[in-house]
């Protein structure tokens, strides 16, 4: 046998590949789900967060801030460690597929807030003024004038942070959610063979090269850059 | 709500696991201080070679870009760990999160770096060769030092993620401060030594995430 045999043997070896493949496939489908929820909640909350800082009323904008430093300091596997663990013991149950969705879908918040929020405030002073001036209220200057801005010109920095989080869906593997990473490693530890791997890592590009891939598309069709 | 503090706030167990933790942080201080330089040298390399006039090193850069942009850090970690002992290569808990890291981050850093160094007009290149500096010396003492201070907040930034995701090294059984606190949960039953690890990310990162939204906040103003 020549090292290539040997190498095609214990990383591409196509009998695995079709004995694995539907195992993958599954673990590819949770993760997408994953990912989905947490970027539509995460960045739903996110956004609504920096509306209510908008309002500059001081201890909500303390609270948000304090919410958001956190979150942005921790590691999420701490987190998930965190909730995974300790819920349980004080009689609150949730699914491994529950506390993954709930931790990353805080942790996106904190930096869409925080992005969102950095859109608002570099939104001009006149833009309020004149929006106002037509008879705009607060809320609708906000909604309709201020806020349209701020996405676009938070766009670059929450593309790439939506994109960081979502693949953290692979931290699930730490607490048995059955996502591609997962799957793998039980695949291996079953056929004593790293083709399972090998095929999760392309079960990843497969999902998220596309993701980086639209991220960029985002980015140029709709961010503004202001000089 | 005493039920809670007991749950994650238990001061008898923080303090048992304390010497445990101790121990896991210092593993952590010592895997950020190889992989940081690391990540920052592997990241100028990636850049400069981004910059070269070979078509096919600049689409390698741009392959191995992509491919971890892409590729979530955990799974490149799992990669090398559990995949390499099958090509006869057993790596280390230690060399492995250090390999892993190195790649991933000289993909980040390095397009940091890139943006800060297309930042810098072309102006200041054909004035630094029109003084007789030749084109090495032109990137080393002319634009480099200009590209990173323009994009020193993104360096920051990006710094603090890969210190949080040190915490992944956990994974492959390194013993750093996840580690230590997550055996001190199993052997406690009690979750307060994770959320002590928890303080002491804080006490580490908080004020840096302050000092950047700052900053941030600044520049938009």
């Amino acid at each position: 046998m020549t090292s290539l045999d040997r190498f095609v043997e214990s990383f591409l070896n196509p009998k695995l590949m079709l004995r694995y493949w539907p195992d993958i496939a599954q673990g590819m489908i949770v993760t997408v789900e994953i990912a989905l929820a947490v970027l539509a909640t995460g960045l739903a909350l996110g956004l609504a967060l920096a509306l209510s800082r908008s309002y500059r009323i001081a201890p909500v904008s303390a609270a948000i801030v304090v919410f958001v430093d956190v979150f942005r300091a921790l590691p999420p596997l701490v987190l998930i460690l965190i909730i995974y663990f300790g819920l349980p013991n004080v009689g609150v149950n949730l699914s491994a597929f529950a506390v993954l969705w709930l931790v990353l879908s805080l942790v996106l918040a904190a930096f869409a807030e925080e992005a969102l929020w950095a859109g608002i405030l570099s939104v001009r002073r006149g833009q309020w003024d004149a929006a106002r001036s037509t008879g705009l209220g607060f809320g609708a200057a906000l909604v309709h004038v201020v806020l349209p801005q701020a996405v676009r010109l938070a766009i670059p920095p929450l593309t790439n942070r939506t994109i960081a989080i979502t693949k953290n869906t692979a931290l699930g593997a730490v607490i048995g959610v059955g996502e591609v990473i997962n799957q793998a490693q039980t695949a291996v530890s079953f056929s004593g063979n790293a083709t399972p791997l090998m095929m999760a890592a392309l079960g990843y590009l497969a999902i998220f090269a596309p993701v980086v891939a639209l991220g960029a598309f985002v980015e140029k069709r709709f961010a503004w850059r202001r000089a | 709500m005493e039920v809670l503090a007991q749950q994650f706030f238990n001061l008898d167990v923080m303090i048992r696991a304390w010497p445990l933790i101790l121990q896991g942080f210092g593993m952590t201080v010592l895997l950020c201080l190889a992989v940081i330089p690391l990540g920052l040298i592997g990241g100028l390399a990636v850049a400069s070679a981004s910059l070269s006039k070979s078509r096919a090193l600049r689409w390698t850069v741009k392959g191995f870009n992509d491919v971890f942009r892409a590729l979530p850090p955990l799974v490149v970690l799992i990669l090398l760990y559990s995949g390499l002992p099958f090509a006869g290569i057993r790596l280390s808990p230690f060399a492995a999160v250090c390999l892993a890291f190195f790649l991933n981050n000289s993909s980040f850093y390095g397009e940091i770096y890139r943006a800060g160094i297309e930042s810098i007009g072309r102006g200041q290149w054909e004035a630094a060769r029109s003084t007789g500096l030749n084109a090495p010396q032109t990137f080393a003492y002319v634009i480099l030092p200009q590209a990173v201070r323009n994009v020193i907040p993104d360096l920051v930034s990006n710094t603090v993620e890969v210190v949080k995701l040190t915490s992944i090294a956990s994974v492959v059984s390194f013993t750093e401060l996840v580690y230590a606190a997550d055996m001190a949960r199993s052997v406690t039953f009690n979750t307060s030594p994770i959320v002590l690890a928890a303080l002491i990310y804080l006490v580490i990162l908080w004020p840096v995430v302050r000092l950047m939204s700052r900053l941030e906040h600044r520049v938009a103003g």
